[in-house]
Protein backbone atom coordinates (compact mmCIF):
# COMPACT_ATOMS: atom_id res chain seq x y z
CA UNK A 1 0.00 0.00 0.00
CA UNK A 2 1.76 3.25 -0.79
CA UNK A 3 1.63 5.61 1.71
CA UNK A 4 2.17 9.37 1.20
CA UNK A 5 4.74 11.22 2.16
CA UNK A 6 4.61 12.87 5.64
CA UNK A 7 6.35 16.42 4.18
CA UNK A 8 3.64 16.60 1.68
CA UNK A 9 0.00 16.80 1.30
CA UNK A 10 -2.24 15.67 -1.70
CA UNK A 11 -5.53 17.27 -1.45
CA UNK A 12 -6.58 14.86 -4.03
CA UNK A 13 -6.14 11.47 -1.71
CA UNK A 14 -5.58 10.33 1.62
CA UNK A 15 -3.05 8.11 2.90
CA UNK A 16 -5.40 5.29 1.86
CA UNK A 17 -6.44 5.52 -1.34
CA UNK A 18 -8.76 8.15 -3.00
CA UNK A 19 -11.54 7.80 -0.11
CA UNK A 20 -12.59 11.52 1.54
CA UNK A 21 -12.24 11.82 5.44
CA UNK A 22 -15.26 10.91 7.42
CA UNK A 23 -16.08 13.42 10.46
CA UNK A 24 -18.37 13.49 13.04
CA UNK A 25 -19.95 16.27 14.08
CA UNK A 26 -21.88 17.12 16.83
CA UNK A 27 -23.62 20.08 18.13
CA UNK A 28 -26.98 20.93 19.76
CA UNK A 29 -28.17 23.85 16.95
CA UNK A 30 -29.36 22.48 14.21
CA UNK A 31 -27.88 26.01 12.50
CA UNK A 32 -24.47 25.46 13.32
CA UNK A 33 -24.36 21.44 12.16
CA UNK A 34 -26.08 22.84 8.75
CA UNK A 35 -22.91 25.31 8.76
CA UNK A 36 -20.68 22.60 9.61
CA UNK A 37 -21.75 20.10 7.60
CA UNK A 38 -21.69 22.57 4.46
CA UNK A 39 -18.00 23.55 5.50
CA UNK A 40 -17.19 20.03 5.43
CA UNK A 41 -18.92 19.17 2.30
CA UNK A 42 -17.17 21.60 0.56
CA UNK A 43 -13.87 20.55 2.15
CA UNK A 44 -14.68 17.07 0.46
CA UNK A 45 -15.17 15.05 3.72
CA UNK A 46 -18.28 13.00 4.23
CA UNK A 47 -20.30 14.04 7.25
CA UNK A 48 -22.22 12.56 9.68
CA UNK A 49 -24.35 14.79 12.19
CA UNK A 50 -25.29 14.16 16.05
CA UNK A 51 -27.42 16.49 17.83
CA UNK A 52 -25.96 15.56 21.29
CA UNK A 53 -23.47 13.54 22.92
CA UNK A 54 -25.29 10.38 23.78
CA UNK A 55 -26.40 9.82 19.82
CA UNK A 56 -22.88 10.50 19.13
CA UNK A 57 -21.65 7.65 21.04
CA UNK A 58 -24.52 5.53 19.82
CA UNK A 59 -23.03 6.28 16.14
CA UNK A 60 -19.52 5.24 17.40
CA UNK A 61 -20.88 2.15 18.42
CA UNK A 62 -20.17 3.29 22.51
CA UNK A 63 -23.94 3.40 23.54
CA UNK A 64 -25.04 1.00 26.06
CA UNK A 65 -25.26 -2.49 25.05
CA UNK A 66 -24.16 -2.00 21.63
CA UNK A 67 -21.68 -3.59 19.35
CA UNK A 68 -19.09 -1.46 17.01
CA UNK A 69 -20.05 -3.81 14.56
CA UNK A 70 -23.41 -1.68 12.61
CA UNK A 71 -21.47 1.37 14.10
CA UNK A 72 -19.55 4.32 11.53
CA UNK A 73 -16.41 3.80 14.30
CA UNK A 74 -14.15 2.09 12.07
CA UNK A 75 -14.73 4.86 9.12
CA UNK A 76 -14.69 7.93 11.44
CA UNK A 77 -11.26 9.86 10.91
CA UNK A 78 -11.89 12.86 12.88
CA UNK A 79 -14.52 13.81 15.55
CA UNK A 80 -15.36 17.95 15.67
CA UNK A 81 -17.80 19.05 19.04
CA UNK A 82 -19.31 21.99 20.84
CA UNK A 83 -18.24 21.89 23.79
CA UNK A 84 -21.55 23.62 25.51
CA UNK A 85 -24.37 21.20 25.10
CA UNK A 86 -27.15 20.26 27.26
CA UNK A 87 -26.59 16.91 28.59
CA UNK A 88 -23.59 15.68 28.16
CA UNK A 89 -20.47 18.65 27.41
CA UNK A 90 -18.60 18.20 24.71
CA UNK A 91 -15.76 17.71 26.99
CA UNK A 92 -17.75 14.52 28.77
CA UNK A 93 -17.98 13.28 25.28
CA UNK A 94 -14.12 13.38 24.94
CA UNK A 95 -13.45 11.71 28.06
CA UNK A 96 -15.77 8.76 27.24
CA UNK A 97 -14.11 8.73 23.57
CA UNK A 98 -10.77 8.42 25.20
CA UNK A 99 -11.60 5.65 27.49
CA UNK A 100 -12.88 3.84 24.83
CA UNK A 101 -9.80 1.44 23.34
CA UNK A 102 -12.14 1.04 19.92
CA UNK A 103 -11.94 5.25 19.84
CA UNK A 104 -9.40 7.32 21.70
CA UNK A 105 -7.22 7.47 18.66
CA UNK A 106 -9.97 9.04 16.93
CA UNK A 107 -8.73 12.87 16.81
CA UNK A 108 -11.37 14.97 18.80
CA UNK A 109 -11.85 18.57 18.00
CA UNK A 110 -13.53 21.00 20.42
CA UNK A 111 -15.16 23.96 19.36
CA UNK A 112 -16.62 27.07 21.37
CA UNK A 113 -17.74 30.08 21.67
CA UNK A 114 -15.94 31.31 24.30
CA UNK A 115 -12.51 31.87 24.74
CA UNK A 116 -11.95 30.30 28.29
CA UNK A 117 -8.22 29.32 29.10
CA UNK A 118 -9.04 27.17 31.90
CA UNK A 119 -11.31 25.43 29.58
CA UNK A 120 -9.32 25.16 27.06
CA UNK A 121 -6.59 23.63 28.96
CA UNK A 122 -8.36 21.02 30.66
CA UNK A 123 -9.96 19.43 26.77
CA UNK A 124 -6.67 19.51 25.90
CA UNK A 125 -5.29 17.50 29.13
CA UNK A 126 -7.57 15.12 28.27
CA UNK A 127 -6.53 14.40 24.92
CA UNK A 128 -8.51 16.49 22.82
CA UNK A 129 -6.26 17.51 19.25
CA UNK A 130 -7.35 21.06 19.43
CA UNK A 131 -9.80 23.81 20.68
CA UNK A 132 -11.30 26.18 18.10
CA UNK A 133 -13.35 29.20 18.08
CA UNK A 134 -16.69 29.44 16.56
CA UNK A 135 -18.24 29.70 14.42
CA UNK A 136 -15.13 27.83 12.59
CA UNK A 137 -14.21 29.32 9.22
CA UNK A 138 -13.40 27.94 5.60
CA UNK A 139 -9.31 28.42 6.53
CA UNK A 140 -9.97 26.59 10.05
CA UNK A 141 -11.48 23.51 8.00
CA UNK A 142 -8.61 23.55 5.17
CA UNK A 143 -6.34 23.64 8.01
CA UNK A 144 -7.95 20.57 9.93
CA UNK A 145 -8.45 18.73 6.44
CA UNK A 146 -4.45 18.97 5.99
CA UNK A 147 -3.88 17.18 9.28
CA UNK A 148 -6.24 14.62 8.80
CA UNK A 149 -3.76 13.41 6.33
CA UNK A 150 -1.38 12.79 9.24
CA UNK A 151 -4.15 11.45 11.68
CA UNK A 152 -4.90 7.87 10.36
CA UNK A 153 -7.65 5.80 12.14
CA UNK A 154 -5.73 2.58 12.70
CA UNK A 155 -8.95 0.60 12.48
CA UNK A 156 -10.10 2.13 9.31
CA UNK A 157 -11.20 -0.64 6.68
CA UNK A 158 -10.30 -3.38 9.32
CA UNK A 159 -13.28 -5.08 10.39
CA UNK A 160 -14.73 -5.05 13.79
CA UNK A 161 -14.55 -8.40 15.44
CA UNK A 162 -17.90 -8.16 17.79
CA UNK A 163 -15.81 -6.18 20.27
CA UNK B 1 -37.07 46.99 -13.79
CA UNK B 2 -34.12 46.08 -16.02
CA UNK B 3 -31.94 42.78 -14.50
CA UNK B 4 -28.86 44.98 -14.22
CA UNK B 5 -30.79 47.64 -12.21
CA UNK B 6 -32.02 45.30 -10.17
CA UNK B 7 -28.46 43.51 -9.55
CA UNK B 8 -26.62 47.07 -8.88
CA UNK B 9 -29.39 48.04 -6.80
CA UNK B 10 -29.17 44.65 -4.42
CA UNK B 11 -25.53 45.00 -4.28
CA UNK B 12 -26.02 48.35 -3.02
CA UNK B 13 -28.43 46.79 -0.56
CA UNK B 14 -26.16 44.23 0.64
CA UNK B 15 -23.21 46.40 0.41
CA UNK B 16 -25.26 48.97 3.23
CA UNK B 17 -25.87 46.11 5.66
CA UNK B 18 -22.18 45.80 6.32
CA UNK B 19 -21.57 49.65 5.75
CA UNK B 20 -24.68 50.05 8.76
CA UNK B 21 -23.33 47.44 11.05
CA UNK B 22 -26.19 45.05 10.76
CA UNK B 23 -23.65 42.15 9.26
CA UNK B 24 -20.50 41.24 9.56
CA UNK B 25 -17.64 38.99 7.82
CA UNK B 26 -19.95 36.05 8.64
CA UNK B 27 -22.14 36.45 6.66
CA UNK B 28 -19.48 36.65 3.58
CA UNK B 29 -18.50 33.77 5.03
CA UNK B 30 -21.94 31.95 4.66
CA UNK B 31 -22.30 33.64 1.32
CA UNK B 32 -18.82 31.67 0.16
CA UNK B 33 -20.20 28.12 1.16
CA UNK B 34 -23.29 28.52 -1.51
CA UNK B 35 -22.76 26.81 -4.46
CA UNK B 36 -24.76 25.00 -7.24
CA UNK B 37 -25.08 22.09 -4.72
CA UNK B 38 -26.59 24.35 -2.65
CA UNK B 39 -28.07 27.65 -4.73
CA UNK B 40 -30.09 28.73 -1.47
CA UNK B 41 -27.92 27.93 0.97
CA UNK B 42 -27.76 31.79 2.69
CA UNK B 43 -31.18 31.90 2.82
CA UNK B 44 -31.74 28.64 4.37
CA UNK B 45 -29.78 29.55 7.39
CA UNK B 46 -30.86 33.07 7.99
CA UNK B 47 -34.73 30.76 7.95
CA UNK B 48 -32.83 28.79 10.34
CA UNK B 49 -32.20 31.07 12.60
CA UNK B 50 -35.19 32.92 12.11
CA UNK B 51 -36.55 29.79 13.82
CA UNK B 52 -34.03 29.42 16.26
CA UNK B 53 -34.60 32.91 17.47
CA UNK B 54 -38.58 33.39 17.85
CA UNK B 55 -38.48 30.43 19.69
CA UNK B 56 -35.39 31.87 21.95
CA UNK B 57 -37.69 35.22 21.88
CA UNK B 58 -40.50 33.72 23.33
CA UNK B 59 -38.76 31.74 26.24
CA UNK B 60 -37.06 34.87 27.28
CA UNK B 61 -40.34 36.70 27.36
CA UNK B 62 -42.03 34.24 29.36
CA UNK B 63 -38.45 33.94 31.86
CA UNK B 64 -38.50 38.28 32.06
CA UNK B 65 -42.09 37.83 33.23
CA UNK B 66 -41.10 35.81 36.79
CA UNK B 67 -40.41 37.47 39.54
CA UNK B 68 -37.38 37.50 40.89
CA UNK B 69 -35.95 37.08 37.49
CA UNK B 70 -33.83 33.39 36.96
CA UNK B 71 -30.68 34.91 35.82
CA UNK B 72 -28.94 31.41 35.01
CA UNK B 73 -31.73 30.51 32.83
CA UNK B 74 -31.72 33.97 30.81
CA UNK B 75 -28.29 33.98 30.44
CA UNK B 76 -28.24 30.33 29.08
CA UNK B 77 -31.12 31.39 26.28
CA UNK B 78 -28.83 34.00 25.73
CA UNK B 79 -26.27 32.34 25.36
CA UNK B 80 -27.40 30.52 22.85
CA UNK B 81 -29.15 33.30 20.62
CA UNK B 82 -25.62 34.96 21.17
CA UNK B 83 -24.60 31.52 19.25
CA UNK B 84 -26.72 31.77 16.15
CA UNK B 85 -26.51 35.49 15.92
CA UNK B 86 -22.56 34.53 15.58
CA UNK B 87 -23.27 32.08 13.36
CA UNK B 88 -25.01 33.93 10.72
CA UNK B 89 -23.11 37.80 11.22
CA UNK B 90 -25.90 39.59 12.88
CA UNK B 91 -23.89 42.22 14.08
CA UNK B 92 -26.27 44.38 15.90
CA UNK B 93 -28.32 41.92 17.31
CA UNK B 94 -24.91 39.64 18.84
CA UNK B 95 -23.98 42.95 20.40
CA UNK B 96 -27.61 43.26 22.64
CA UNK B 97 -26.70 39.86 23.60
CA UNK B 98 -23.70 40.40 25.01
CA UNK B 99 -24.90 43.52 26.57
CA UNK B 100 -28.00 41.14 28.26
CA UNK B 101 -25.65 38.85 29.55
CA UNK B 102 -23.71 41.52 30.98
CA UNK B 103 -26.26 42.42 32.71
CA UNK B 104 -27.64 38.69 34.20
CA UNK B 105 -23.86 38.38 35.55
CA UNK B 106 -24.63 41.97 37.29
CA UNK B 107 -28.08 41.04 38.53
CA UNK B 108 -29.36 43.45 37.12
CA UNK B 109 -33.55 43.16 35.92
CA UNK B 110 -33.71 46.26 34.83
CA UNK B 111 -30.68 46.50 32.16
CA UNK B 112 -31.89 43.10 30.99
CA UNK B 113 -34.96 44.46 30.53
CA UNK B 114 -34.76 47.57 28.90
CA UNK B 115 -31.87 45.29 26.87
CA UNK B 116 -34.10 42.97 25.62
CA UNK B 117 -36.10 45.70 24.32
CA UNK B 118 -33.24 46.88 22.05
CA UNK B 119 -32.74 43.67 20.86
CA UNK B 120 -36.20 42.88 19.48
CA UNK B 121 -36.54 45.90 17.67
CA UNK B 122 -32.90 45.42 15.84
CA UNK B 123 -33.88 41.55 15.28
CA UNK B 124 -36.91 42.73 13.83
CA UNK B 125 -35.13 45.39 11.55
CA UNK B 126 -32.67 42.91 10.47
CA UNK B 127 -35.23 40.24 9.52
CA UNK B 128 -36.79 42.79 7.86
CA UNK B 129 -33.85 43.77 5.92
CA UNK B 130 -33.11 39.97 5.20
CA UNK B 131 -36.49 39.64 3.94
CA UNK B 132 -36.38 42.26 1.49
CA UNK B 133 -32.57 41.06 0.44
CA UNK B 134 -33.66 37.52 -0.83
CA UNK B 135 -37.04 38.48 -2.18
CA UNK B 136 -35.29 41.09 -4.78
CA UNK B 137 -32.41 38.34 -5.38
CA UNK B 138 -35.47 35.81 -6.73
CA UNK B 139 -36.54 38.66 -8.66
CA UNK B 140 -33.24 39.70 -9.91
CA UNK B 141 -32.51 36.03 -10.62
CA UNK B 142 -29.17 34.19 -10.03
CA UNK B 143 -26.51 36.35 -8.65
CA UNK B 144 -23.11 35.30 -9.56
CA UNK B 145 -21.48 37.40 -7.54
CA UNK B 146 -22.91 36.68 -3.75
CA UNK B 147 -22.09 32.97 -4.46
CA UNK B 148 -18.58 30.77 -5.43
CA UNK B 149 -17.22 31.96 -8.98
CA UNK B 150 -16.97 28.85 -10.78
CA UNK B 151 -13.78 30.02 -12.41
Amino acid sequence: MRMASSSSFSSASMAMGDEKPHVLAVDDSLLDRKLIEKLLTNSSCKVTTAENGQKALDLLGLGDGQHALNSIASKVNLIITDYCMPGMTGYELLKKIKESPTMKDIPVVIVSSENVPTRIKKCLDEGAEEFMLKPLQKSDVNRLRCQLTKFSNPHKGMLCMGR
Amino acid sequence: MERNQMRRQLALMRQSFFDQGFLDEQFIQLEELQDDANPNFVEEVVTLYYRDSSRLILNIDQALERNPLDFNKLDNYMHQFKGSSTSIGAKKVKAECTQFREYCKAGNSEGCMRTFQQLKKEYAILKRKLEAFFQQARQAGPLETACRSRN
